[in-house]
């Protein structure tokens, strides 16, 4: 209902007359509405999570069942006569210098990256969470020291550091002393990205209301801080599994990874690179598996991140 | 400014003690007795291997070793290589090569990664700002050292535009190809981050206003939303420096550009733990350093960040 009335020479804005019985009326049956399902229902809407999605499922399962892919063996039965062979029928990517099947070792290669991968991101996501948390919530003293801690493994770039920790454990690698090596100076980022967020939650007034009522310091931290500020951290942690994958990748290049006995990426890559002139398919193929994994899980952490960050969303 | 200064200084101080304790712990903890793997293969002397535990304060308790390290650092003294030479004396030869390096990169990053970026961010949701975010994404994802085979692989040896590996001198030129492959990371990030500077820029009030008044587009893009866009991306570019002049151990290592990485890389190949380990504690120095100059420029350029928390 527009107001008319009209003086002769004054505009008078039309006066909008609402009921407050309207403004008050909740409706019931409106669907439930939080950041998690906007999210959710924001991510579906893109291809890049069609994309990234089929491809981490894809590359789970060849971690999981690499039988399923191929049934030649990986680095058995290698003939040198074959060394460096082009595709024949049965080895569709050709031979290594090894005269390996390439296709095999790049199917029985994956689980390697996917653990320390995962491995990584597990060490990192709880010592991040708790090193953020803590420091972000109680403040004070407490945030100065671990933000100091946190300081000191973030200001050594994390490829030289675990070069050294790798050099130490050389005569233990393995799978999980890698992960180690990589993810003991990895945290930090998880736990700087949680402690802005929890400042900033923090403040809310529900945390306040909370407060007032007589919740427990811990208890206002684990029920009502912690499940709104972890949404960054869902990003950094998609994003550093794939920052994984490609250290444990250069640290098998640079020699000082897994022993060349594991199957892995980083290690055909590395072994690959003297033939690069006559023989690049040994080099190439392992490379664009070893990439597109990556690029699964970064599509996957810029969608995550769109979805969850409504000010990414105007800019995109 | 001064007390921002002070601050930022006092809090570089724990973890410069920190960094360079973590590394020599690591290196304390190292298995094998160095002195014997000296000798190889050949019965070791243990008049000899004495002189030399004492030469190296090898026969002192971990601390006193680690403050000597320390008194050292600070005299200039980052140790001996294990053929010998000191540490100082290589990176005296090596870094200007890895500063001449970075700084090529760096200003391609600038070039490409701004330049792209600018105009991704001004048409925004077109098509050349489709392919620049997708491009961008399948960078950022490449391992280093799969841009630098496929380009060297490509560039120089199919095409013959570049020599596969850098000659003795590190003329200019031949860096050319190792400072693109070094760039290239980078590069994406800051195509993506120039384009989100841009975008939300371009949307501000003072932006309307300079429209409003009549002013050309191109004026209002040069002088309204390209410099205030910069911000972020100058202190990326800062910070990326100090990355680069420490991250170049694998493009150095397959390009063979004589800089304190391809010996780093040298150094790991062959196996030399404790060369290794005073190689990286200097990186780690020079990383802090780098990273301290910048906190303080940022802070001189940018008001907001020495009076917020």
């Amino acid at each position: 209902m527009a107001n008319k009335r009209k003086s002769a020479n004054h505009y008078v804005a039309p006066f909008d007359e609402k009921s407050v019985d309207v403004i008050d009326a909740v409706r019931v049956d409106d669907k439930v509405s939080n950041l998690w399902l906007d999210a959710w229902r924001d991510m579906r809407r893109r291809p890049m999570f069609y994309i990234s999605g089929v491809l981490i499922l894809l590359v789970t399962l060849v971690a999981l069942f690499p039988t399923l892919f191929t049934q030649v063996p990986p680095d058995l039965d290698c003939q040198l006569s074959n060394s460096n062979g082009p595709p024949a029928p049965g080895h569709i990517l050709g031979y290594t210098k090894q005269g390996c099947d390439i296709f095999s070792r790049i199917v029985h290669g994956t689980s390697t990256s996917l653990s320390v991968g995962v491995i990584v991101v597990v060490m990192t996501t709880i010592l991040g969470i708790f090193f953020g948390a803590i420091a972000g919530f109680y403040g004070r003293w407490v945030d100065a020291v671990l933000s100091r801690v946190g300081d000191i493994f973030f200001s050594i770039p994390y490829i030289l550091a675990a070069v050294v920790v790798m050099s130490v454990f050389s005569a233990y690698r393995n799978v999980f002393i890698i992960s180690l090596a990589i993810g003991i100076f990895a945290w930090p980022s998880t736990a700087r990205v949680l402690r802005a967020e929890i400042l900033r939650v923090k403040n809310s007034d529900f945390v306040m209301a909370a407060t007032a009522i007589g919740v427990s310091r811990f208890r206002i931290l684990m029920r009502h801080v912690m499940p709104n500020s972890l949404a960054p951290v869902i990003v950094v942690t998609t994003m550093s599994l794939a920052a994984a994958i490609v250290a444990e990748a250069t640290l098998s290049f640079l020699g000082v990874g897994l022993p060349t006995t594991f199957m892995s990426w980083g290690n055909d890559i590395s072994q690959a690179q003297s033939d690069l002139r006559t023989a690049p398919q040994a080099l190439i193929y392992p490379s664009i598996a070893l990439s597109i994994t990556v690029l699964a899980f970064i599509m996957m952490g810029e969608v995550i991140r769109d979805a969850l960050d409504p000010k990414e969303r105007a800019t995109r | 400014m001064l007390g921002y200064t002070i601050r930022r200084v006092l809090q570089a101080v724990p973890v410069f003690f920190g960094t360079t304790l973590l590394i020599y712990f690591m290196v304390f903890a190292m298995p094998g007795d160095p002195i014997v793997a000296l000798f190889g293969d050949r019965g070791v002397n243990e008049a000899v291997a004495e002189q030399l535990r004492a030469r190296y304060h090898l026969d002192q308790p971990f601390f006193i070793q680690y403050f000597i390290y320390i008194g050292g650092v600070f005299q200039g003294d980052f140790g001996t290589s294990f053929s010998g030479q000191p540490v100082s004396e290589i990176l005296a030869s090596t870094f200007p090569v890895t500063i001449r390096l970075a700084l090529l990169a760096l200003l391609i990053e600038m070039v490409i990664g701004i330049g792209v970026g600018l105009i991704a961010g001004l048409r925004k949701g077109k098509i050349f700002d489709a392919t620049a975010l997708v491009v961008s994404l399948i960078f950022i994802s490449l391992p280093i050292f799969v841009i630098a085979f496929v380009a060297q692989f490509t560039i120089a040896l199919k095409l013959g535009w570049a020599r596969a590996t850098v000659s003795g001198g590190a003329p200019w030129e031949e860096l050319i190809l190792p400072a693109v492959v070094l760039a290239t990371i980078s590069v994406a990030y800051i195509i993506r981050l120039t384009r989100a500077s841009v975008i939300e820029t371009s949307q501000t009030d003072f932006v309307r206003t300079a429209y409003s008044k009549g002013l050309s587009r191109p004026r209002v893009v040069r002088v309204h939303i390209l410099r205030n866009s910069l911000i972020p991306v100058v202190t990326f570019l800062a910070v990326d420096f100090g990355v680069l002049l420490v991250g170049a151990t694998v493009t150095e290592g397959i390009f063979n550009v004589p800089g304190v990485g391809r010996t780093l890389y040298q150094a790991i190949i062959r196996g030399e733990g404790p060369t290794v380990v005073s190689f990286v504690t200097v990186m780690v120095l020079i990383y802090l350093v780098v990273n301290l100059i910048v906190d303080l420029l940022y802070a001189a350029l940018d008001p907001r960040i020495r009076y917020g928390k």
